[in-house]
């Protein structure tokens, strides 16, 4: 154990000379090669990502690379998920130590200019909400003039809370913590009326208490926190990649493709050409990408279409309770817009 | 006239001492109510040890320990207090291994964990046979072979590149201690190049154990490990460090005195940051140093500094005497080191020494920041991520802090222990 040290350190240096060539290679024939997805994604957020008791991987982001994965290489299992935390993941992905990241990594013009990454789209919507005990009585963000607030320091949150405040002329107190848990921990004690971060942390932190209905989330939105994949810039065919699954996702919802009717609709080709194209029974969409005409299938087949996993990981009947909201298809009022498969 | 005088004649018999000088009622006067400040004392102390235990002991008696999630919890205890220990029950394994490991092969790292306890009380009781070491010597390579697994040539190839650079040493450091060391080093670099390619050639497609990677470690099986690995790396090269410091050779002066300083002042997170994250763009997606290794290079460096200070000390507080008798006799410098100099100042830093292996044990858990999932980067992690157990923050802390505290307190009553065994003043 200790002395492999030197071991290690001589089979790397020379692993390094013959590595070098393999650089060189597309980001899609490297993990063709490897027969792995390496995706990174959380540490462990509730719905989003967590392993469960026997180490398997769930969550909506989780799926996301599932989905990928599928499409690629035919298998929703061969992901090798590197959990990464909010410091570690950017220079995981610069590195190469992962091919995509789905931890819930919010779009901002510098993280996809300046640090030369590329958004391929937005698979949960999400923005700073509050919480607040419903004995308290508010219906509206804007009945909290003068309540104490919780909320985490150094966060773009608190930012936005001192904005929120200052343009609705109200006036507040923070009390300021460190980490959702601690967060938790206070509002609960009483030490503040209100628990502000996050709409989808907020949901995840008040299915854990012990009385949920007790609390409220209140219906202001006061910042926009638009959550996506990203890869590195510079592959462009692999960018399309991510993109088009994550799209294919989401127009499935749309088209009333799910898992339960995908054997189906994707047996021959059925009377919507949409249909038609994105499972891969007309046109070669998937050949254009360089991948097989099945890409999209494969995709939606290992997790279901954007709605069942929604429902699955976060939406309503799960502990976590999210309604669609923002995240609705566009056709029932919500921002879901999947370009067209032609 | 009579005489009145009185002269007792016999003894009396004894009478019982009065009741407020013995027994326990004596030892309350003196020990809790001896005045009336000390007596208002005793009793707000113990009502707040009654407050303490009135609210951890029905907690802790009144847990559930079956449940399979919190809410069931919150069910079977209807809002009496108790502990939700389901948690650990449940995800017992994944404290313990990580939650990577695969669970048939849970048998290899308890394996090692045993086999530990033999290589490691030679080491730290140094009353039994001299002969045991033999086997201390060749545990890191069964322990490597256990945990990790994949085909036996590279621990055997360490081990022999050792043993090589060993038996160099042997032959040459009785004339020249200097090219003995070197000697040693050149001998195990080259058998290491040529084990390198036979262990290449003859890697078999199915070996023996299952390679694990070390990205699925995980669990207080890594705190341990790395903690181990590190204290046993870095107290020979504290040692090294505390010497060079002391050298008269100016470059080596320098070096050690450079390194010392830079690596104590820098944060270790800083360290482990550097580790993680910044040496992976100093190498192709493909070869990185293995995430352990850089791990237990980046404490192992940290502790050293540390250690090497601890034993400076130990060298400044020798009488220079010692170092004049060792000089008068005729011995020569790694010879007067080995024999007069370091025993004697080891012995002082014992503490010192222990005190930054305590330190250094707790640190394993900064390994959770750059994610790697020991005990407490389960349980912030995946754990409290969990739909099932998401709210349990006392119960797994407490635990958490409960194995620590085992280990530490175990590590610092062998240091008393050790301590009062080599005390040989006459203090």
């Amino acid at each position: 154990m200790k002395k492999s040290a030197f071991l290690g350190a001589l089979t790397v240096a020379s692993i390094a000379a013959s590595a070098a060539v393999a650089q060189d290679a597309s980001t899609v024939d490297q993990i063709k090669e490897r027969g792995k997805l390496n995706c990174g994604v959380t540490t462990g957020l509730v719905g989003f990502a967590a392993p469960d008791a026997n180490g398997q991987w769930n969550g909506f982001d989780v799926g996301v690379c599932r989905a990928v994965a599928a499409a690629v290489l035919g298998d929703a299992n061969a992901v090798e998920f590197v959990p990464t935390t909010g410091k570690t993941r950017f220079t995981a992905l610069a590195s190469g130590e992962i091919d995509m990241l789905a931890r819930n990594t919010t779009w901002t013009f510098s993280r996809d200019v300046d640090l030369k990454f590329e958004f391929v789209g937005v698979n949960y919507y999400d923005g700073q909400g509050f919480m607040v005990a419903k004995d308290l009585g508010a219906t509206s963000a804007k009945e909290l003039d003068g309540a104490t607030v919780c909320i985490q320091t150094g966060t773009t949150t608190e930012l936005n809370l001192a904005d929120f405040f200052r343009a609705n002329d109200m006036s507040y107190e923070p009390v300021p913590i460190e980490t959702n848990a601690e967060a938790q921990q206070q509002y609960l004690a009483g030490a503040c009326d209100v628990y502000t971060t996050d709409a989808s942390g907020l949901a995840a932190t008040r299915a854990t208490f012990e009385d949920p209905s007790a609390h409220v989330l209140l219906p202001e939105i006061i910042s926009k926190e638009p959550l996506g994949p990203l890869v590195r810039h510079g592959d462009n065919e692999w960018g399309d990649i991510v993109r088009w699954t994550l799209n294919a996702l989401i127009a499935a919802e749309e088209l009333g493709v799910t898992s339960a009717n995908i054997g189906e609709l994707g047996a021959s080709a059925g009377a919507n050409p949409e249909i038609n194209r994105l499972l891969g029974t007309e046109g070669t969409l998937g050949e254009m990408l360089g991948l097989d005409a099945e890409w999209a299938k494969r995709a939606i087949m290992a997790g279901g279409n954007y709605g069942e996993l929604f429902a699955k990981n976060i939406g309503e009947d799960t502990p976590i309770a999210l309604a669609r909201g923002l995240n609705a298809q566009w056709t029932e009022g919500g921002l879901l817009y999947a370009p067209p498969f032609r | 006239m009579a005489d009145l005088s009185f002269v007792r004649s016999e003894m009396l018999p004894e009478r019982a001492p009065p009741a407020t000088e013995v027994g326990i009622v004596k030892w309350l006067r003196t020990n809790l109510f001896s005045t009336w400040p000390n007596a208002l004392l005793t009793i707000a102390a113990f009502y707040v040890i009654y407050l303490v235990l009135a609210g951890v002991l029905p907690w802790l008696f009144g847990g559930v320990w079956t449940t399979s999630s919190l809410s069931e919890c919150r069910e079977v205890l209807q809002g009496d207090v108790g502990g939700c220990f389901s948690v650990l029950t449940e995800r017992w394994n994944q404290l313990i291994y990580g939650f990577k490991y695969p669970t048939e092969l849970y048998w290899r790292p308890n394996l090692a964990l045993v086999l530990l306890a033999f290589a490691a009380a030679p080491v730290l009781f140094f009353d039994l046979p001299r002969k045991l070491l033999l086997f201390t010597a060749i545990y890191p390579f069964i322990a490597y072979w256990l945990v990790w697994g994949g085909p036996i040539g590279v621990p055997v190839t360490a081990f022999v590149g050792i043993l090589g650079a060993y038996l160099v040493f042997e032959r040459f450091s009785a004339s020249n201690f200097a090219l003995g060391a070197l000697g040693g080093v050149a001998a195990a670099f080259v058998l290491w190049f040529i084990g390198g390619y036979l262990v290449d050639m003859m890697a078999s497609e199915n070996p023996l154990l299952t390679p694990v990677a070390s990205r699925d470690l995980g669990g207080f099986m890594l705190n341990l490990m790395l903690g181990v690995t590190c204290v046993s790396l870095s107290i020979p090269l504290g040692i090294a460090l505390a010497l060079g410091r002391q050298s008269s050779m100016p470059l080596i002066k320098g070096v050690c005195v450079i390194f010392i300083e830079f690596i104590r002042g820098v944060p270790l997170i800083t360290l482990l940051f550097v580790a993680s994250v910044m040496l992976a763009y100093f190498f192709p997606p493909d070869a990185t140093v293995d995430l352990f290794l850089r791990v237990v290079i980046m404490i192992t460096l940290f502790s050293s500094a540390y250690i090497a200070e601890v034993i400076r000390g130990g060298l400044a507080a020798l009488p220079k005497g010692q170092y004049e008798a060792a000089d008068s006799l005729g011995l020569d410098y790694p010879q007067a080191m080995r024999f007069i100099i370091l025993p004697q100042a080891l012995k002082i830093s014992i503490p010192g020494i222990v005190n930054v292996a305590v330190g250094l044990f707790k640190d394993t858990t900064l390994v959770s920041v750059i994610s790697m999932f020991d005990l407490v980067g389960m349980i912030r992690g995946p754990i409290l991520a969990s739909q099932e157990w998401n709210g349990v923050y006392w119960e797994l802390l407490g635990f958490a802090a409960l194995l620590f505290f085992v280990v530490c307190y175990g590590i610092s009553q062998y240091s008393q222990w050790l301590e009062r065994r080599l005390r040989t003043d006459h203090r």
